[in-house]
This record gives C-alpha cells, structure tokens and sequence, in this order.
C-alpha cells in the first residue's frame, strides 16, 4: 500500500519536473528542475529494491553532475539577452510535442502488450553493495576497468579543450 | 506493483527528452534532455533487474552512470569553448559545420 502511494508521488514528481525542465526558458531553472527528476528516479529506483543504485543515483547525477552543469551555467554568466528566442506554437515547439505524443503512445502501447505478474519478492541483500559489488568487480571487472579509462581519458581531454586559449 | 507502472513512467520521461531535444535551441537545455533520456532508459533496466531478479541491470546503470559523467565533462568542455567563441548558447548559431 505505502509501495503504491509512493510510486505514484515519485513518478508524478519525476514527470512534472521533467515537463519544468523542457519548458523553463533560463537553463539554471532547466538544471534545477532536472535535480529534482533525478531525486525522484532514486526513490523509484529505491522501491525497486535497487538501494546502492538509488544511493549513486543520488551522489553522482543530483551532486556531481547536475552541480557541474549548474556551476558551468553560473561560470559563463548567462545573461537573458543570450538566450535564443524560443516561442510560438509554431515549428519546433509543435513538432517537439508531436514526437513527444506519438512516441510516448507508441512506447506505452508497447508496454501495455508486456504480459506481466506482479513482483516476486526480491532475496535478502538483493541489490545491496555486497551483492552488487560482487557482481561488479568479479564478473564484469573488465567492462569496469574500460570505463574507469574512459571516464579518465574524457576528464583530461576537457580539461585540456577547456583551457586552450582561443586567438 | 508489476513492471508496467516504473516502464510507462520511463517512456514518459523518454518522450519528454527526445520531444525537448527537438524542440529547444539552448545547448543546455539539450544537454539536460540528453541526460534525461539517459536516465530514463536506467530505469528500465532496474526495473527488469526487479522484474527477473538479477543484477546485471545494476552493474550496467553503475557503467551508465559513469559514460553519462564523461560525456557530461566534455559536452560541458565544448559548450565553455562554444560560447567564449559566439558569445551566444543558440545552437542554430553554431551552424559552420553544415556547409
């Protein structure tokens, strides 16, 4: 019962603040709106007895990502008269909600045809750091090692795009 | 509770970010979508790591996670060169690569 209130709080919190997030025309106010459907994704991912991902979910998307989107926002100064001018129903505004709407029925009609039971209820530490860990570290070491190196390579490559003086 | 409902609320959140991609101008504003429809399909693998009972959908949110991070650094990285260049976050501006 609290599983079913919750999953309707959290997912209309997640929908009404990505919805903010499309339409705020400042991108500060986008980026805020986006912390909060990242908040909400962890407690859904919470109720699916996923607490470690919910947990990084939280640390790396709502901290570390979203506060490095909003301090590069802050560092370029975004003032009102650089913003494009975005309105009108017309064009790219309609066509937006247009494939919005049709691959929103298409996905959902989808979803309808999955035959499905209810949840089986999950074994103890399912989705836990050990559990996780384990599964992380010793089956998929590799694919972790590949991104680790990645993650590294993109971060100095910014680093050095970043600071190249422009002449 | 059964799969339908976290898997509808991830195609919502899918649409929003694809119909945003299309629709907006602002280069973070697309990035913010990017980020949105790359959250949004995270949330499907949980869910059928609930559904089966198996974690390989975890581990791969965690990779995810992680792509999303380095992606985000350099797309930031070109974005702070992009407007110290125009002056501007329009992306009908930084066209030159169409001719």
């Amino acid at each position: 019962m609290l599983d079913a209130i919750l999953l309707v709080v959290l997912s209309a919190v997640a929908v009404v603040g990505a919805l903010a997030m499309v339409t705020r025309r400042h991108p500060l106010g986008s980026a805020l709106a986006l912390i909060v459907v990242m908040i909400a994704i962890a407690g859904l991912y919470a109720l699916l007895a996923a607490p470690l991902v919910a947990i990084l979910q939280i640390l790396v998307y709502g901290g570390a990502i979203l506060a490095l989107i909003v301090f590069v926002i802050m560092l370029l100064n975004v003032r009102h008269e650089d913003l494009a001018h975005e309105d009108g129903l017309g064009g790219r505004l309609g066509m937006g909600l247009t494939v919005a709407g049709l691959l929103f029925m298409g996905l959902a009609a989808g979803i309808h045809a999955i035959p499905a039971d209810p949840f089986a209820p999950p074994p103890p530490g399912f989705g836990g750091i050990v559990a996780v860990g384990r599964a992380l570290f010793r089956d998929y070491a590799v694919p972790f090692e590949v991104v680790s190196l990645l993650l590294t390579v993109a971060v100095v490559s910014a680093v050095g795009m970043a600071k190249r003086r422009l002449d | 509770m059964a799969l339908h409902a976290p898997l509808l609320v991830a195609a919502a959140l899918f649409s929003i970010g694809v119909g945003g991609f299309v629709a907006r101008r602002n280069v973070f504003a697309l990035l913010m979508c990017i980020e949105l429809m790359l959250n949004s399909v995270n949330l499907v693998f949980v869910t059928f790591s609930r559904q089966w009972l198996a974690l390989e959908g975890h581990v791969t949110v965690l990779l995810v996670v992680a792509l999303a991070a380095a992606e985000a650094a350099v797309a930031l990285a070109i974005v702070i060169m992009l407007f110290r260049h125009r002056e501007t976050l329009d992306v009908d501006v930084f066209a030159s690569m169409k001719e």
